[in-house]
């Protein structure tokens, strides 16, 4: 068994890895030892789609073996490879699916406890879809919004309209190769029917599909999802929080809400603040209630509110462990079943909320948007009850402030204010050289590589290399817990040019945007740094790129599809589901490049991580022409006449 | 540090907001909340305010929802650890900045205008528009306001010149501990108002408004930017108008506040204190701050940090020279010698050589030169300019006649005026201090002929006569000259010639206008004619003068000819479809704002009235010029209403498809004053035959309501009125 050290690089995460041993206490940390991983699964080449197999093809001798059916293992890795973006695209699609629902509720008054706090963002997607808008009563333009997105799951034929938004190139490259997104849900559907038993039997063809099916998740279910959380929950702006197991407190009651879907954890941030749930709290000995979060919800919850952050997706059973946690509340996503048993010898409650996701050891309180605060006020009632039965409490002192809060919308505004918004000092900053790049840093932890180790490695080395960085997701919280996301971090780490940049705006290096659902609001950036103009015409043009270095989860492949096909290189570390198949790999890897203008990679090193995303970006200022120092153009007149007004 | 300023500019913002809410409550208190608020002339209201947010302010109570605004517009100060970004916040704080520092000018001109006999107040529209073409044909890019005060009066002069030697205006506000520039200016007998270019707005910092109020105007009534459409208005000021801030001395929290306001308009600040710089690009064009840069090189840095090229022609002569000493008038007793103005005959002489006649370079002074005279004498003046060109036109010798003027008077020390044989000019006695000689009129002249005209200039010779003989002998030969070219361009028609020429020059401001110019209908700013068009286009080929050829005429009555509406078409981006030469009601050409005057329908009247942009008072058409410009400007069509020059008036073909000259019955006294020659001449004409018809056009002393002039022009038997109806 590795030493703990070697685990994570979070310090508090190793004292409580330090507590479960001691305590006999199993976690993900320890059962990643016992799962050595099945090579053939690594690799994509079993296929257990029918029942005349599980069939395997050895990737050292692919020629000597096929499946049962004939399926060669181009096939096989392709469909397994496939049905993970379905997979991603359906979990971040059906989470859209449900902020559209409870749009549609409060834009009708069906439930009084969710508004529309975000009129400018309701009115500028409205906008965008072609929504009347004139003086309308902001709950009709609402509801034709909320059913407008409801009906892009169910739609059939057509371009899906947020897809609309994406650079006039990128669109036509989507229209040639036939795969513009049509509907949501029946993207997803068709990579299922195409991926099963003697369907599609042609690997590039299957891609295709995933293709298609990837695009509906970031400019479809991904997008509704952002959009109209922004409308219902207010488009967040900067601000400070705190993060990491230390934010628990010894004398509160401790609520942490995990999953991935803000109805509910807003419900409870509002809860949780009422004066009555403050009473009771006090009533059994707490001296208030302290909400924070876990994993994508608090990512969401913090960007809102600023409600701290307890840790990301690996520390969930951590957390737990410190004995001090009164209920942990759950939606969707990424919740390990290990919690429960972790829950089960201690006093706290795991409250599972949604009726697609319960599991043994969990009270279930079911979530309704139609009296949500009800059910929110019980479930932090259910806590405060629980705030007696404590028994011993070991918080680790850790935490770190962050600065998060970012979005396509704030940074245009944070560039030149109400009168004057807009990327224009962004793309500026990037041609004259201070900026060398933009990367997104995203996606999961993941206990096969050392939790938190790589995103921070890769993260510092890429702004001490003059990029700036984007983040969503458990990537973000890593490199917030080792205090990265703070502005005074760029004067320490960054290169002259960046550091202008930094300080001129008053931002950190590294800008925490949001949840992984929060992935299409790089996409929306990218977007508008093609429309400010002096960095090419499609994305594909941008020195910019996005990697993963700890990614788990198949929603991480989604995402990911959807970056290279909408024009960004992609680097992806931990290890690579499609290295089974030469060609599979080679078409992700290399013919993406023609038919995308960016494509796949894998490397899980983190130095040469940064080196490839590096080379990717200079290869791309080459290519613009930005590669040597902008020179100093006077204007006269002539040349003023030329320019834009 | 930007946090520092950022921090600065914000607390700055808090305290002129704060301030500005005081002087409104006073204003409110002692003026009364339906006291009107009025800027001198100007249909602007309160600029920045009208312009970014499309309020009116025109009565006290109206700076109430102003103030608002700025409130609402306050950021959080930034906090010293872990701050959340603030340059968005910081430029907020500066719009918050202008709209307070508006209603403080504003609520001053309520009880008591800020006018004194240094300090000139907010620039009317007037001043406005005739400057503003200054910015459109770029003969200046741009302005400095310059804030603060410098280490010495001596050194204020010197950074002044350097500005003025580079074309720009140089707009003055705020003091350091009571001391100002101006007020340093003054020390040194610098000339200060509009006509030198250097304009001290006020005192107090809130004065800058007045720079940038000008600005927002200028989007407004040369980009066709409408009020409210801030982005713009703000993109229009970074990408056309090439202004700066200069601060001198110590920056405050209010100055970072302005300073944070005008960056908002893409105008960086360029400081000789040790501020901290703002380096990253984007919102200004380069820097957004830099400091520390010493005086003897802050106007170089200036220019390199807004990202300038200014093109200037090493004039070889002891003083500075730029457009902006034009303005610099030499009274009598500043003067070293004088020649002309009815003391002594002078003229000036363009003539065509053929290439091998001349020598180019050679100037000669025949006669007495400078150290000859005695301080306070008068000589004869005869300057003969010869010159050769490959490209050369012998109808180019009066265009380059006429920049003699200008070029002269571009000298610092040097005054000039008129044209041909009315021409009169002084040298000052510090000018001949300096070392400046008479032959230094043609060092002027050779340098900048050579410089300005290289496609049709090759060669230029000067010879400057300045005794009597001499002059007598050549004034005949030059007289001889003007009568053979007023005789040929008299006899000029839009019939006799196969070509107009368009001017696009104002696109940079309005882009969507295009002039056409004919022989008999000149640009409507009153600089260009079709003459001028055609030497435009022969210097620069691919310039803003095209020729236009008029091809096949479909309607000869109103001035028709699809080719030219083709070409307007094209070249108005689409906007414009089709354009009739001769009627103001029905397709008029476009306006781009630089009119000299504004012809307007009078329905009740069936004629038009007449208004220049001088004339700030009320007019029949129900709104005065500047209002009326609002409409008219910015490359729109609206018939019913035309901009033109002020010689237009008198040509044969004014709106000659709607009635032509017949048609006005009313302009102001001080317009019909100036025209008064030519409009006689005109009643004379065969299709006009009624000398008396001058005295039947009315004016303001006779009314500016149709309502009031109308019995009057029956009572003069006003030809209009038993005319077509106008409107068809």
């Amino acid at each position: 068994m590795a030493e703990l050290e070697e685990m994570t690089a979070c310090e508090a995460t190793l004292e409580m890895l330090r507590k479960a041993k001691e305590e006999g206490q199993e976690t993900a940390f320890d059962r990643v030892q016992q799962q050595k991983g099945c090579a053939f699964g690594e690799a994509g080449s079993c296929c257990r789609i029918c029942n005349m197999g599980p069939c395997r093809i050895n990737p050292k001798k692919p020629d000597e073996s096929r499946g049962v059916c004939g399926a060669n293992i181009d096939t096989i890795v392709a469909r397994n490879f496939a049905r993970m973006v379905a997979g991603g695209s359906s979990a971040h699609s059906d989470h859209g699916r449900a902020v559209a629902e409870t749009l549609i509720m409060a834009a009708k008054g069906e439930t009084t406890d969710y508004q529309i706090k975000d009129r400018v963002k309701l009115l500028e997607v409205a906008a965008d879809l072609d929504i009347e808008i004139g003086d309308r009563d902001i709950n009709d333009i609402a509801l034709e919004v909320g059913e407008r997105c409801l009906a892009m799951f169910g739609q059939q034929e057509g371009e899906l309209a947020f897809a609309l938004r994406a650079p006039e190139k990128r669109k036509e490259i989507w229209r040639q190769r036939g795969v513009f997104p049509r509907g949501i849900d029946r993207e997803v559907v068709e990579v299922m029917h195409r991926t099963s038993i003697g369907v599609d039997q042609d690997y590039e063809n299957i891609l295709k599909g995933a293709e298609r099916c990837a695009l509906s998740d970031g400019w479809g279910g991904s997008m509704i999802g952002t959009e109209l959380q922004d409308i219902l929950f207010q488009t967040p702006v900067p601000l400070e929080s705190k993060i990491n197991l230390g934010v628990l407190k010894e004398d509160e009651v401790n609520i942490i809400v995990h999953g991935h879907e803000p109805i509910l954890s807003e419900m409870i941030v509002l809860a949780a603040s009422l004066p009555e749930m403050q009473e009771k709290a006090e009533k059994v000995g707490a001296k208030g209630i302290n909400l924070s979060g876990i994993c994508c919800t608090a990512n969401e919850v913090l960007t809102r509110h600023g409600v701290p952050i307890a840790g990301n997706v690996l520390q969930q059973e951590l957390a737990l462990l410190t004995g001090a946690v009164e209920a942990m509340v759950v939606d969707v996503q990424c919740v390990y079943q290990g919690i429960g048993q972790i829950a089960s010898c201690l006093h706290t409650d795991i409250i599972t909320t949604s009726p697609k996701a319960k599991m043994p050891y969990a009270r279930h309180i079911e979530f309704h948007e139609d009296h949500a605060l009800d059910i929110a006020k019980e479930i932090v009632s259910a806590a405060i009850d629980n705030f007696p039965k404590r028994g011993k409490v070991s918080i680790p002192e850790n935490t770190e402030s962050l600065i998060a809060g970012f979005n396509h919308e704030y940074i245009n505004y944070m560039l030149g204010g109400k009168y004057r918004a807009s990327y224009r000092p962004l793309n500026d900053a990037i041609i004259d050289g201070r900026i060398r790049g933009v990367v997104g840093v995203v996606g999961c932890n993941n206990p096969r590589v050392k939790h938190d180790d790589i995103h921070v490695r890769v993260t510092r080395e890429l702004i001490a290399n003059g990029c700036l960085v984007v983040m969503t997701g458990c990537a973000a919280q890593s490199v917030a817990k080792a205090g990265l996301m703070l502005p005074e971090v760029a004067r320490e780490i960054c290169p002259q040019g960046l550091w202008e940049v930094c300080e001129a705006v008053g931002i950190p290096p590294v800008l925490h945007a949001g949840s992984c659902v929060d992935n299409s609001r790089i996409l929306m950036s990218l977007t508008a740094m093609v429309q400010e103009g002096g960095l090419g015409d499609d994305i594909s043009d941008l020195p910019a790129a996005g990697c993963a270095p700890e990614w788990m989860s198949e929603k991480a492949i989604s995402i990911g599809e959807y970056f290279v096909v909408s024009g960004a290189a992609v680097v992806f570390g931990v290890s690579w589901p499609t290295l089974g198949s030469k060609n599979v790999t080679e078409h992700l890897f290399e013919k993406y490049n023609e038919i995308y203008k960016n494509s796949w990679h894998f490397e899980p090193d983190p130095e040469k991580m940064v080196g490839k995303l590096l080379t990717l970006i200079d290869s791309k200022r080459e290519a613009l022409g930005i590669s040597a120092k902008r020179e100093r153009v006077l204007y006269d007149m002539a040349m003023r006449r030329e320019l834009e007004i | 540090m930007s946090r520092i300023i950022a921090t600065a500019a914000i607390k700055g913002a808090y305290k002129e907001v704060a301030e500005a809410e005081r002087v409104f409550n006073e204003t409110l208190e002692s003026a009364g909340a339906t006291a009107k608020v009025e800027l001198p002339n100007t249909g602007y209201y309160l600029p920045i305010i009208y312009a970014l947010t499309g309020h009116k302010v025109e009565k006290v109570e109206d700076m109430a929802k102003a103030l608002e605004l700025a409130k609402d517009l306050l950021p959080p100060v930034p906090k010293a650890r872990h701050w959340v970004p603030y340059l968005g916040h910081a430029l907020d704080a500066g719009i918050a900045t202008l709209f307070a520092g508006e209603i403080i000018e504003g609520c001053k001109y309520v009880t008591n205008p800020p006018v004194d006999d240094l300090w000139l107040g907010a620039a009317d529209d007037v001043i406005m528009r005739e400057r503003g073409v200054e910015f459109v044909d770029g003969s200046a890019p741009g302005f400095c306001a310059l804030v603060g005060r410098a280490s010495t009066p001596e050194m204020a002069d010197q950074i002044v010149v350097e500005l003025l030697q580079k074309n720009l205006y140089v707009w003055i506000s705020g003091h350091v501990d009571g001391e100002s520039i101006a007020e340093q200016l003054q020390q040194v007998d610098r000339q200060l108002g509009w006509d030198t270019r250097i304009v001290p707005y006020g005192k107090e910092m809130s004065s800058a408004v007045y720079s940038l109020g000008f600005a927002a105007r200028a989007a407004m009534s040369f980009g066709g930017a409408q009020p409210g459409d801030f982005t713009k208005i703000l993109r229009y000021n970074k990408n056309r108008i090439f202004a700066f801030v200069l601060a001198l001395d110590y920056v405050d929290e209010q100055k970072y506040a302005y300073a944070a306001g005008a960056i908002n308009y893409g105008f960086p600040t360029i400081a000789n204190t040790k501020i901290p710089d703002i380096l990253p690009t984007g919102v200004c064009t380069y820097e957004h701050v830099v400091g520390s840069v010493p005086e003897e090189e802050i106007v170089q840095k200036c220019v390199e940090v807004r990202g300038l090229k200014i093109q200037i022609a090493e004039i070889p002569i002891p003083m500075a020279y730029g457009p902006a000493f034009e303005g610099e008038v030499i009274r009598k007793d500043d003067m070293y010698v004088q020649f002309g103005g009815n003391i002594t005959p002078a003229f000036e002489y363009v003539t065509m050589r053929e290439m091998d006649e001349i020598t180019d370079g050679v100037i000669e002074v025949v006669g007495p030169e400078i150290d000859d005279v005695n301080e306070g004498d008068a000589l004869p003046l005869g300057i003969v300019v010869e010159v050769a060109g490959r490209k050369m036109q012998e109808d180019f010798e009066s265009i380059l006649e006429r920049q003699i003027h200008h070029l002269i008077n571009g000298a610092e020390g040097i005054w000039h005026m008129g044209q041909r044989d009315i021409v009169w000019t002084r040298i000052s006695k510090k000018a001949q201090a300096k070392g400046f000689k008479i032959r230094h009129y043609g060092e002027i002249i050779h340098a900048k002929l050579i410089n300005d005209f290289p496609s049709i200039v090759d060669k230029v010779q000067v010879t400057i006569y300045t005794n009597p003989e001499d002059v007598e002998k050549w004034l005949a030969t030059a007289r001889q000259a003007y009568r053979y070219r007023d005789e040929k361009t008299a006899g000029m028609t839009d019939e006799s010639v196969d070509t107009f020429y368009s001017c696009t020059l104002c696109q940079s401001f309005a882009p969507t206008h295009v002039c056409i110019i004919s022989p008999q209908r000149l640009g409507l700013c009153g600089a260009y004619n079709w003459l001028d068009g055609k030497a435009a286009y022969e210097i620069d080929p691919t310039g803003p003068n095209q020729p236009v050829k008029k091809g096949d005429c479909t309607d000869p009555v109103k001035g028709e000819w699809p080719a030219i509406s083709e070409f307007v078409k094209e070249k108005s981006g689409g906007n414009v479809e089709n354009v009739k030469m001769y009627t103001m009601m029905e397709d008029p050409m476009t306006s781009c704002g630089c009119f000299e005057c504004i012809v307007a329908f009078l329905p009740m009247c069936n004629g038009v009235m007449i208004v220049n942009r001088e004339y700030s008072g009320m007019t029949p058409s129900g709104m005065p010029f500047s209002t009326l410009a609002n409409s008219v400007g910015g490359g729109n069509v609206t018939p019913g209403f035309i901009g033109i020059g002020k010689v237009y008036i008198t040509s044969k073909k004014f709106i000659s498809a709607d009635g032509g000259f017949k048609r006005i019955v009313w302009m102001p006294k001080e317009l019909k004053e100036t025209l008064k020659e030519q409009l006689e001449k005109r009643c004379q004409d065969d299709d006009v035959n009624d000398p008396d018809f001058i005295n039947k056009i009315a004016d303001e002393d006779v009314g500016t309501s149709e309502e009031e002039i109308l019995p009057w022009l029956e009572e003069k038997g006003h030809p209009a009125l038993t005319m077509d109806p106008m409107l068809m």
